[in-house]
């Protein structure tokens, strides 16, 4: 057998770097606006009849009224439930009769609407997805059948300790702001939504204003404006939305909810870097070396492959809004959480005070740099590529630059952001199960 | 799966997977290549060119239902092992070599089939190939490497199963259905029995199993058959086959009784009943029986125009949720599943009598022909839809070939689920959903009702 042995494999990933095919030669970006106004990214892709269309509101649950938590995912859950001529039945029918698929969803700082349709019965897709979007009905026995299966949710989330570090972490971590709050409310927050909150929150939720909009598929700029103008027609223009960021640290500490499963989940984390921030990109880098980057991360290194405490351990950056995060997961046996704890405290002091190796850099990039393209090989997953770029403020260049940021990064950029994001003293550990020796 | 896709054992991915493949995949614009290497071992190309990235997947046809009686785990306890290195790969650095290239790999346990994959610029396929083949032959372990990697699988059931009420009954439940064929034991293992895995246990497997004649080469992206042909020639093409396909597996007896089983677990906040039925697999000598009940359960449990949902969450009806799911990518017979969660104050016999109603009228008046358009249009676009993911594709044709579809066969299903009537759609019905073919089960909390 000819294989390639180590060192020539090596050689060959140091060299070729610079050869790899970019993902700017399978994506050209072209930013425009609607014959409405509106402006949109697109990319035309006309090797398969289908079009992805992905839009994010940035908006969100953090607009939930207070005594009205799960609010907005509500209205999200609601949109394709009857809209307009149609109940909830006939809706699901004619999309399914026009081949199109669409999924709505909610988060902390934006709600999602994501489209999938087939080229030749695109119109009347596209009219039925503008119907749910601006005539969502509220019938109030969809109401009250969505109701029941969020309340049924919340009863669960209430023994899942995975739901329940979550809520937990979210709520010591942002005491007395919008972000303590579950997305998904409280039995009592959700029981005492009613129609007229549904119709009020529709309105604040989906606006011309705050939509942001990718679109991939076989369907050139002037189709492409003539739908996003067909798809939010029923839209007001809104208001933008007034929203205070938290203005308290978040306290360190370490809590444990007692329950009762033998492996515990342990959420753990604090302030992290903004998208917008100088060093980002540097923060980015680090994140892969220390837990980001699945196999070669140093956590999964120290935690499961020399140990063997866990079959997944993580951290990442997480971008709300008015509060970047930096957090990270493990589950592990109720006898090894105080060891996989100490490991993992022990790795962010290490980062914080000795920075990375070079050969760490060096393969954080190869890898960071020669995986971008794996991003692009989906109509579906451009689009939400597109959409995710102008919710962190980025410019459609930033495909073609984004490689060359990743190798500027140096050992001094990692060494300064590692010192100023990873702080061990600052962590906020919360802990669900039954662990031994804490 | 080595990490982080926490799919269930009963894999939500595979059965969504099939939804599309219910639907059919093949054609004219993803062109789809298939040849036999000389030692047998059989590879399939699906070009997609739209980015300069590939897919590269080995699918060996063993899994978990291949295991030796008392050594549950070790299909996918040898998949976890599979990453530990050769002469060639320094212990640990299977990974770390996919990842300084760009590429991201993972690998995966069935009861029918174990694959491994990485995803890679275009121009790295030959060094992922080069690899992939040296480990099909020359895994190096040692007693240190099993001992930690068997922790690790254990927090892997931790996290899977026991963590879970809802895991461990469906563990349960699989048990009940099957009364001889090992469909009944977890892929992940009885924890018992995976505390006792043993390097020799894995070596065992591993010889007898890996070889080219057992196992499927799916590539996937910006490849040329031509190109693909002559990199799976260099790399696994010299590798002896072992003459030894996995034996057949033993069978079920007749079905007499129908099983019933209550579980209680002080973390259950949401009861539910579900039912599981022995049912067949797709048969290349019959496919349109799997057809037929890929149809049927798509109309009983599929969405929010489900016979189901209607009757038993609209209205009046008894349930929060109901749904309904079949995987015909099985090599022996398999099951379908039915389930149905109650709403406050409704008893999971009221459910349960919901969901047998809607079976006896399935069985009485068969669909109507707009449930059936709407299921075969459904279809339709699944189809269509599918070539926007050269991975998903990948998946589709290499757990389809692991259990005995050919190329042709998958290429041919989406006629024969066209083809299907709404009489074929009521026999199956009448034919499979019968109790004595099933296991039915209430999940409960402690203090929930008595049988």
């Amino acid at each position: 057998m000819r294989f390639e042995p180590m060192k020539s494999l090596a050689a060959l990933a140091l060299t070729a770097t610079l050869a790899l095919p970019t993902a700017a030669d399978a994506v050209e970006v072209q930013e425009l606006t609607s014959p409405a106004g509106q402006s949109f990214w697109l990319v035309s892709e006309p090797s398969i009849p289908i079009v992805a269309l992905e839009m994010s509101f940035t908006t969100g649950a953090r607009l939930d009224p207070d005594g009205r938590e799960g609010l907005t995912r509500l209205v999200m859950g609601l949109l394709d439930e009857g809209a307009g001529e149609r109940d909830a039945v006939a809706f699901s029918a004619e999309a399914d009769a026009l081949s199109a698929r669409f999924g709505f969803s909610a988060g902390r700082d934006s709600v999602t609407v994501s489209a999938r349709m087939l080229t030749e019965t695109i119109e009347p897709a596209s009219a039925l997805l503008a119907e749910a979007l601006s005539s969502p009905r509220f019938d109030a026995d969809a109401l009250e059948r969505v109701r029941g299966q969020a309340l049924s949710g919340i009863a669960s989330d209430e023994t899942d300790p995975g739901a329940i570090s979550q809520r937990r972490w979210f709520s010591a971590a942002f005491a007395g702001h919008a972000y303590a709050r579950p997305t998904s409310g409280t039995a009592e927050s959700v029981g005492a939504i009613t129609r007229d909150d549904l119709v009020a929150q529709h309105k604040r939720i989906l606006t011309r204003s705050s939509a942001l909009i990718g679109i991939v598929g076989n369907i050139d700029a002037a189709a492409a404006g003539a739908l996003i103008d067909r798809v939010l027609a029923g839209l007001t223009a809104g208001e933008p939305v007034a929203f205070a960021p938290p203005e308290t640290e978040i306290p360190p500490g370490q809590t444990v909810v007692d329950f009762d499963v033998p492996q515990s989940v342990v959420l753990f984390g604090h302030a992290g870097i903004a998208r917008e921030d100088e060093d980002y990109i540097p923060a980015f880098v680090m994140n892969y070396i220390l837990g980001g980057g699945g196999f070669s991360s140093r956590l999964m290194t120290e935690v499961r492959e020399k140990r063997g405490l866990a079959y997944g351990v993580y951290a990442y950056i997480a971008g709300l809004d008015g509060a970047p995060l930096y957090l990270g997961r493990v589950q592990t046996a109720n006898a090894r959480v105080a060891e996989s704890i100490a490991v993992i405290r022990e790795e962010w002091a290490r980062m914080a005070a000795e920075g990375v190796t070079e050969e760490e850099l060096a393969k954080a990039k190869r890898y960071l740099t020669g995986a971008f393209p794996l991003r692009f090989d989906s109509n579906a997953k451009i689009a939400r590529f597109l959409v995710g770029m102008q919710e962190s403020g980025l410019g459609t260049g930033y495909i073609d630059e984004r490689n060359g940021l990743i190798e500027a990064v140096t050992l001094e950029d990692i060494r300064r952001v590692a010192a100023r994001v990873l702080q061990p003293d600052a962590l906020s550990v919360v802990v669900v199960g039954k662990p031994e020796g804490l | 799966m080595r990490f982080r896709e926490l799919t269930r054992p009963l894999g939500a991915g595979i059965v969504a997977l099939w939804g599309v493949l219910a639907a059919g995949i093949a054609s004219a614009e993803t062109p789809v290549t298939a040849f036999t290497l000389d030692n047998g071992m059989d590879v399939v190309v699906i070009e997609d060119h739209r980015a300069p990235v590939v897919t590269h997947m080995v699918w060996y046809r063993v899994g978990a239902a291949d295991e030796p009686w008392g050594q549950s785990g070790i299909a996918h306890f040898l998949e976890h092992l599979m990453f530990k290195g050769t002469d060639r790969i320094p212990e640990g650095a299977f990974s770390k070599i996919v990842a300084d290239n760009g590429g991201q790999d993972n690998a995966f346990t069935s009861w029918d089939y174990t694959g491994y994959f990485q995803r890679i610029a275009a121009d790295r396929l030959g060094i992922v190939m080069g690899m992939e083949a040296d480990r099909m032959r020359n895994l190096r372990l040692n007693e240190t490497l099993v001992a930690t990697e068997r922790d690790v699988i254990l927090e892997e059931r931790n996290s899977r199963t026991d963590n879970d009420p809802g895991s461990l009954f469906s563990e349960q439940l699989r048990a009940a259905l099957f009364l001889n064929h090992p469909y009944a034991i977890p892929i992940i293992g009885w924890r018992r029995e995976m505390e006792t895995l043993s390097l020799e246990d894995a070596l065992a497997f591993y010889e007898r199993y890996y070889a080219p004649d057992n196992a499927i080469l799916v590539v996937a992206g910006d490849v040329t058959p031509a190109g693909v042909r002559a990199l799976a020639e260099e790399h696994y093409g010299p590798i002896e086959a072992s003459g030894r396909p996995p034996e057949a597996r033993p069978q079920e007896p007749p079905h007499l009784a129908p099983r019933r089983l209550e579980m209680r677990d002080a973390r259950v906040r949401q009861p539910y009943v579900m039912r599981l039925y022995k049912v067949p697999a797709f048969e290349p000598e019959t496919p349109r029986e799997a057809a037929a009940i890929s149809l049927l359960v798509d109309i009983l449990g599929e969405g929010k125009t489900s016979r189901f949902t209607q009757g038993l969450t609209f209205g009046d009806g008894p349930a929060v949720g109901a749904a309904a799911w079949y995987s015909p990518t099985a090599r022996d017979d398999t099951s379908l599943g039915v389930y149905a969660a109650s709403k406050p104050g409704r008893t999971l016999s009221e459910v349960e009598a919901a969901l047998d109603a809607e079976i006896a009228r399935m069985i009485a008046e068969g669909p109507t022909e707009a449930e059936l358009d709407r299921v075969k249009s459904r279809a339709r676009a699944a189809l269509i839809f599918a070539q926007d993911s050269q991975s998903s594709l990948a998946r589709l044709y290499g757990s389809a070939l692991a259990v005995g579809f050919t190329v042709e066969s998958v290429q041919d299903w989406p006629e024969v689920v066209q083809s299907i009537t709404a009489e074929d759609v009521r026999a199956a019905a009448e034919t499979w959903l019968r109790l004595e073919r099933s296991v039915t089960g209430y999940l409960m909390t402690p203090d929930g009702e008595a049988g």
